[in-house]
This record gives structure tokens, sequence and C-alpha cells, in this order.
């Protein structure tokens, strides 16, 4: 049987390419990897093997050639004696069917309006620290896959004592210290939880998890996809994000939308220590990767947290703080407080404020969002971070395509200074919103 | 060092395979072959698109290494992954649909040549970042580890990704914790077209993990033999609880870095001394010879893997491509 030889494509961008020269001539005996041809290609001069075997029978494109399509048939393999006139045509490279793109991702299920809070009984006051350690404690008592690692989270008790207690009821081989070597122990967590395990990766703070970016990423976030569904990643990265208290630009950076950007993940910011227990619960029972924004400055508040062993919380719903009819407040993690104060100064002026935790960032619980402001007809979002391309961004431009309508006045945004943060104390202050920013930004719309 | 020397003496103790084992190992290096002679082929003809890396050359590394191996050890590498594919055991026709992006291939077409998985065979990638796959494979070692099992995460990476910060990063982890893991650099000579003398100080890849007390040997990986008995003291090593250990194999590529590399940084003449000189398949073949394998019985296996290749390039041109909807499932788990 013959065999067409084509022109093959020698680059991901390659259309058409130059013969430069023949290296065999008709009569010769090709072996598969022999070099039969020199091809120049839109990038470089390639030599061009052969896969089958047999007489080089015809040469049907000359040497100096330019031009010559991909898939164009060059020469022709025969085998010994036959009649290279009955060659076959050449196959067509299985041209892919136009067909229309889906729009849009399927949309969840949107609540018709939103769901009330499940009422968990009894509440005692508790620090988001406490919270934070029970809930840990309560997962590693439950699946014995589930484990904790990072920097000075056993012997130490954790960098900010929010592992205090778990060594000891535990032991080292579920809490384990690292090396300070953020991008190798946070790949070896990747690569345990794609073989089954249910690690929970503490950060230091979310800064230091910039050196482990390629992992969170490339390889937390998009191997389930790039495998079919076959390897999924069970993981949680927690830790604090954003602002502390003087440590300046490197050590205080918000990365909620870093890391929001990214379809793969999912990205949780509690406030209270309800929020802090009820959501890290659910992020470690959660099949995905999932990054844990805590906050450094709420580690010590104390809220009202349920006391039932089973206290949970959904991933992705936003909770209303405080019900309101003028404005919408929009806020996660810290600037809730933020959020609530100016709510207080703002009643005071007889202006009534709605304050929506949004407690999940992806996914983002819209609907609460837009339920509320086609109740108030304003939107203010309030976060730490920069704006550029910031949560508040996303927020007010999905508000804009789904209620614009019911805007009385344009989204506004309240949110850090573009600035690295600067360590003088005042100039922090500068650069961090406060209550009065809230309040001044309402103003302008009411 | 005592170990290390150690285990060189015992790894050169070690005799060859037996006929069986070699004729396995033979047609193992050729399927893989013509495999990806097959893949170049449908590159050329644009059926596979994107990147592109051959393993012709390297057979003899992972199809030793693999013979060493028992079911549940763990397999990970990078890019260059097709022949590690083939030599776990996947299937030819689901890893050539997914190079070509077809609904049949591994991933259902949506991780192409270098990303592709399999749980039932323990292969955990096919990863695109260089290096990135070293941690990862500690990691499968370190679940090891914690589940307290014998099993073994053989680690593949490139002679370019031995210089990454997170491989020396990883050494120290699996060295510090005694995590099963073995790490096996394919030094093929050239990270991308930077040759390794260009690249790295150390002269000698096997000993890039003496610092953590990590044993290394240099084996001669164009040798599906010396492979193989390499790679039974690593495996004996880790399963023992003697942390990880570091197999430098001395191996070549015949084809470019990818499909668009023209490799102008080296000489045809260097490419043609390897493939007569040193040839993996052809060293086994002469091998056979001499056990006393007739060239029929080759020619079968031949032929058998030629046929395997056929059916899988027709299953991966005549598969269908993924239905549209197949763009939003698997972003994250349900439920």
């Amino acid at each position: 049987m013959s065999t067409q030889i084509l022109m093959p494509a020698l680059s991901p961008t390659m259309t058409e390419g130059k013969l430069a020269r023949w290296l065999k001539k008709v009569g010769d005996d090709v072996r598969a990897g022999d070099v039969i041809a020199e091809i120049e290609t839109d990038k470089a001069t390639m030599e061009v093997e052969a896969v089958d075997e047999g007489r080089l029978a015809r040469i049907l494109v000359e040497e100096g050639a330019e031009g010559v399509a991909v898939n164009t048939p060059i020469a022709v393999l025969g085998a010994d004696g036959e009649d290279v006139a009955t060659a076959p045509a050449a196959p067509k490279a299985a041209a892919p069917a136009a067909e229309a793109m889906p729009a849009a991702a399927p949309r969840q299920e949107a609540a018709a309006a939103p769901e009330p809070e499940r009422d968990w009984g009894p509440t005692k006051p508790t620090t988001v620290r406490e919270a934070l350690r029970d809930a840990m404690a309560a997962e590693l008592r439950a699946d014995p896959n589930v484990f904790l690692m990072g920097e000075e989270v056993a012997q130490y008790q954790g960098a900010y004592k929010i592992s205090q207690g778990l060594l000891d009821e535990f032991g080292p081989r579920r809490v384990i210290d690292t090396p300070i070597t953020e991008h190798a122990f946070t790949g070896m967590a990747v690569g345990a939880a794609m073989n089954g395990l249910r690690p929970i990766v503490e950060f230091m703070t979310f800064n230091f998890a910039m050196q482990a970016m390629d992992q969170i990423i490339n390889s937390a976030a998009k191997t389930l996809y790039m495998s079919g569904g076959q390897m999924g990643c069970p993981i949680v990265f927690r830790g604090p994000n954003g602002a502390a208290s003087r440590v300046a630009a490197q050590h205080s950076q918000c990365y909620a939308s870093w890391y929001a950007h990214c379809p793969g993940l999912k990205v949780l910011a509690p406030w209270s220590s309800a929020d802090a227990k009820g959501l890290l619960r659910a992020a470690i029972r959660d099949p995905n990767p999932v990054i844990f924004l805590e906050n450094e400055m709420l580690y010590g508040q104390t809220f009202e947290l349920p006391t039932d062993a089973d206290f949970i919380l959904p991933i992705g719903k936003a909770k209303i703080e405080r019900a309101g009819t003028d404005v919408t407040l929009v806020a996660f993690s810290i600037m809730v407080g933020v959020a609530m104060k100016a709510a207080e100064a703002l009643a005071e002026v007889g202006i009534s404020a709605e304050v929506i935790n949004l407690r999940s960032l992806r996914p983002l619980d819209i609907d609460t969002v837009v339920a509320s402001v086609k109740k108030t007809s304003r939107i203010v979002t309030v976060e730490e971070g920069w704006s550029f391309a910031g949560i508040g961004a996303e927020v007010n431009m999905q508000v804009i395509e789904q209620c614009f309508d019911w805007l009385d006045a344009p989204p506004a945004r309240v949110h850090g200074l573009d600035v690295p943060l600067p360590y003088a104390a005042n100039l922090e202050k500068l650069a961090l919103p406060q209550p009065d920013w809230v309040v001044d930004a309402v103003k302008k719309l009411v | 060092m005592a170990k290390a020397g150690e285990a060189r003496k015992r790894g050169k103790a070690q005799t060859g395979l037996s006929k069986d084992e070699l004729l396995r190992g033979y047609r193992d290096m050729q399927l893989i072959r013509r495999f990806e002679e097959r893949a170049g082929q449908l590159y050329g003809m644009g059926l596979i698109g994107g990147f592109c890396h051959l393993y012709i050359g390297q057979e003899a590394v992972v199809v030793g290494m693999q013979m060493a191996l028992k079911d549940g050890d763990e397999v990970i590498t990078s890019y260059r992954d097709h022949g590690h594919m083939l030599a776990t055991g996947m299937a030819p026709r689901g890893v050539m649909a997914e190079l070509t992006g077809r609904a049949t291939g591994y991933s259902h077409g949506k991780g192409g040549s270098m990303h592709m998985f399999s749980k039932e065979k323990h292969f955990f990638g096919g990863h695109g970042i260089v290096g990135a796959q070293v941690s990862l494979g500690t990691g499968l070692g370190f679940s090891n580890w914690y589940r307290g099992n014998d099993n073994v995460s053989v680690t593949y990476f490139g002679d370019g990704a031995s210089n990454q910060g997170q491989v020396f990063e990883s050494f120290n982890l699996a060295a510090l914790m005694k995590l099963p893991v073995i790490y096996v650099i394919e030094n093929n000579k050239y990270g991308m077209g930077t040759g390794v003398e260009r690249a790295s100080a150390s002269h000698d890849l096997s000993q890039n993990g003496a610092a953590w007390g990590i044993p290394g040997m240099q084996v001669d990986g164009m040798d599906v033999e010396a492979v193989k008995a390499a790679a039974d003291v690593a495996v004996a090593h880790c399963r023992a609880g003697g942390g990880p250990y570091l197999l430098e194999m001395k191996t070549y590529r015949y084809r470019g870095h990818s499909m668009s590399d023209p490799a102008k940084y080296r000489t045809r003449e260097e490419v043609q001394k390897m493939r007569t000189e040193r040839d993996c398949i052809e060293h086994a073949h002469t091998r056979l010879t001499e056990l006393g394998v007739d060239e029929a019985e080759l020619k079968r296996i031949d032929d058998e893997v030629k046929a395997i290749v056929q059916e899988a390039a027709e299953f991966a041109q005549s598969s269908p491509e993924p239905e549209p909807a197949e763009l939003w499932t698997d972003v994250l788990v349900e439920g």
C-alpha cells in the first residue's frame, strides 16, 4: 500500500511553509525516523522525519517551493512493485464543525428571596480566634483525612495562636510544623489533596502565599478541569489577610480580588465568630480548594456564637447584618464592622442603611445584594483593598447589569487608597477606610 | 554519604532482566516509540495542536522504572508525559484522543498533551509548569507517609527543572520527614535549548540532594536493565522507610524540545551518534537476540505494537470533539 507524505505543521501557528530541501530522492528506501526533507516554517528551518516505511515513489512538491499549505501531499511512499498512481488522496484533517458557543455559564439557582438564616439556638460570647480553632478541632475529630500544616502551627501553637491545643489533641502526624518553605509545602499539600487527603494549610499571612501562588492557581484550582474531573483538590488555604497594624506594605495587602478572579477556587472572608466557625467547617468539608481569608485584627474580637455542636454555615450565602431601607452597604471581613459603625452614624441623621456581609466572594451571593438594592435603590461597597479591579468593582458591575433601572444614584465604592500601605501611624490611618468615609459616600447619594 | 555508596554497589551487583522481563520492556519501549512517532505525524497533519513534547529516545527510563513498581505506587511528571502514561498502563487510544482534543480523551479534551491523569493507574499528571510536579510528587509521598502504607511516589523531572527553587525545598521536606519519594531526574542534556552544563553548576545531578543526605545514583538511562536495577535499589530504600532517593538518568531525546524546536543548539552528528550507538530499543533488541529470542518473535511484537498505535490513531481521529456544554463541567466538584 502506498502512503502520502503530507506537508507537516511544525509549530502551533504554522499554516504554510517553504519546502527548502529534499534529503531523499525518488527510489530511496525510507525508514521510520529518517530525515527526508527540510522545511522552513514561520519560526525556523525544521527537519521532517518519516513516520512510515517504504520506497520514495514520487516527489509531488519540488524543493524551493514556497507557501506550501499544511497537509498538502508532498511525496508518495510506495511499497515494492506497487503502482503509485493509485496512491490514495490525502486524508483531510478533521475540521471542527462550527458550533454555537454557549453564551454564558449556567447560572446558579437564583433564590427568589434570601432565605432567612437558620436559628441555631443558644449562643455564647466567643472570640474569632477560638471559633477558628474549634472549627478545625471539630473537623479533625470527624475526619481522619483532615490535617493541619504550616509554619509554627504545632509546637508554637500558631503564630497567632489559632491552633492552640491542637498538637496536644491530635499529635504530630496531623498537626505539622513546616519549615519556612511556602512554595514546596503548598505544592506538597496540593499533591496530598490530589491523592485524597484533606489538608488545611495555614499561611502565617496571605502575603507569604505569594511564594506559593503557582501551586494554588495552576495546580490546586485548575487540575480538576484539566483532568476531566478525575483529580479533585479538597484543600483549605487559610490565614490572616489584609492590613494588620503598623507592619507596612509587604505585610498588609488584601488578596481578595486576586483569588476571587480565578475559576476553580472558592473564596471566603468571614467577619464574626459565627462566620469563622461555620464557614471554616464548611470549607474543610468542601471537595474543592477554598481560600479562607481571615483578618488579624478580628482574631481577638468577641461575637455571639451558637453553642450547637453541629453549627455550620453554607458557602455562597451572604448575610444581612442590619436591615435598612435607604442604602445598601456591601462589605466583607473587617469592613463589615466599619459598615456597621457607619450604619449607626447614618441612623442618627435619619438614613436607614442595610448592611450586607458577603461572607463568600466566590461564589458571590449577588442575589442577596440585588434584592437589597431593589429595595434601597442605592449601593456603596466597602473594602479594605485597592479599588482597581477590586471586589467592589465586581459587585457594582453586577448590580448595574441586574438592576440598573432600580438605581437612583451611581454605585459608589469605599476602599483602601491606591498606595502601598505606609508604616507611619497617621499615614496608615489615612490609607484605610474609616466609618466616616462610608458616611460621606452615602451622603453624596441620598 | 555511606548510603549512596552502598546503594551504588548494590545497584551494580544486580543481574540483568530475565528474557521475559526484557521482552516486556522491549514491547513497552516500542509502544512508546511508535506512539510518539504517530503523535508527531498527527501533529504535522494539524490534528494535534499547541505544545507537544515527544519522549522518543528516553523510553528506557520510564519503562525500567515502572518494572520496579507495584500497584498503588504513584507516578507524576512534567509535560513530556506520553511515555509515562503508556508505561503506567493507560490506554493508548485515550491518550491519543486527548492529544487530538476529543471527548474520549483522558481529560475529555480539556487537558491536551501536557495535562492528563488517571486515578485508576495512579498517574497524577502531566504538569505544564516546570518543576511544579516535584512538590506535588512530594505530596504524594507525604500521603503515603500519612496513611502509613508502603507505597512510593515516583516523581520525574528534567535537568532543566532541577534548578527550580521548589525542587530543593521539596528535597528538604522529603528528607526532613523521611517521605517515600523517588526523585527521577531525566537528564536528557538540554533544558529546551540550554545545555545542562550552561544551566547547572552541579556536574553530578544525582548528588543534588546530598546537602540533605538524600542518597543518589547516576544511571545509564539508555539501558532498560540498568534503569530497572537502580529502580530496585531506590524502591527498596523508600519502602523500608529510608526516606527519599534520587536517581539521575543519563538519557537523550532525539526530537526537539517541542514540535516547533529546530534544535540548532546541537549537531545532527550528535543526535545521529546517540541514535545509532546508544538507542535503548536497539540495545534491548541485541540483548534479546543474545538471549536466544528469534527475529520472528520480535517482529510479532513490533506488529502488535503497530496495530495498537494504528487503532489509537484512528480512534483519536474518529472520536467526536467535546460537546460545547463540556466547557462548564469540572470547574468545581458540585455538592
